[in-house]
């Protein structure tokens, strides 16, 4: 079966769509990147966008879903590189991506998620002092 | 005058929303939209696909170049033979979604598009039609 690749690296999962994905592929993205979290206990999830001409309601939700999913499991998740043109079509077309953290490219989020990792750190850190 | 350039494509899978987007991506870029104006154009016309696949158990796709003096554009019709919608009004508003959706696909379709007309009929079908001209 058709999937999207999923990469882990250290504490992070790596994720780049480079193909124009139809419905049931991107639900199929959406559950192994859940299962993979849990199963690599990821910490950070990156998803690079940059490749996606489009992207429709049901494409962002799925991106909506998969940052709340990833932080109900304690993970934090980052989409990288949407393109001017997609985000300008999914603020008019009503889906604003509000609660997705973003940044403009994979350098951008990939510094985003290692300082997040390092301050979750340095709380757990601070816990255990006292 | 030349025979306007015409594409038809069923909507039967999900695949087939993916290649209604193709083809409306393509005929956008031979007739010079831009990209914002093509991504507009794509993202409407897969939410119109999958209306018609979801709400009206698929349907075919009619894509139209059009040619009115200096203008141009792209015309995309979307027809299924569905349970209809008994009230538009409520239908084109955000949020409202009878399916697994997030109720955004009419109403965005709509302000995604230069021009955009509905007609449907409880038991016989939808048909949208959606213009954007370059």
């Amino acid at each position: 079966m058709e999937r999207i690749p999923i990469l882990k690296m250290g504490p992070y999962l790596l994720v780049t769509i480079q193909i124009d994905m139809h419905d049931r592929l991107a639900m199929t993205l959406q559950d192994d990147l859940t299962d993979r979290i849990v199963a690599a206990r990821a910490k950070a999830v990156l998803i690079d966008i940059s490749a996606l001409e489009m992207v429709d309601s049901f494409i962002g939700r799925m991106i909506a879903n998969i940052a709340a999913m990833s932080s109900v499991l304690d993970a934090e998740t980052v989409v990288v590189g949407m393109r001017p043109a997609v985000a300008i079509t999914l603020v008019e077309l009503g889906l604003p991506l509000g609660g997705v953290r973003t940044a403009l490219n994979v350098e951008h989020g990939m510094a985003l998620l290692k300082a997040r990792l390092v301050a979750a750190a340095d709380d757990t850190d601070g816990d255990s002092a006292n | 005058m030349a025979t306007p350039q015409t594409d038809e494509q069923p909507i039967v899978t999900s695949e087939d929303v993916v290649l209604v987007r193709q083809l409306v991506r393509a005929r956008a870029v031979e007739n010079g939209f831009s990209l914002v104006d093509q991504t507009k154009l794509v993202t409407a016309a897969s939410e119109l696909a999958r209306n018609a696949l979801e709400h009206g158990g698929g349907g075919k796709m009619r894509l139209e170049v059009l040619n009115s003096g200096l203008r141009r554009g792209v015309r995309v019709t979307f027809a299924d033979q569905g349970p209809g919608i008994a009230n538009i009004e409520q239908a084109l508003r955000d949020g409202f979604t009878t399916g697994r959706g997030l109720g955004l696909g009419l109403g965005g379709a709509k302000r995604l598009s230069n021009e955009f007309d509905i007609v449907s009929r409880p038991g016989e079908g939808t048909t949208v039609t959606i213009t954007r001209w370059r």
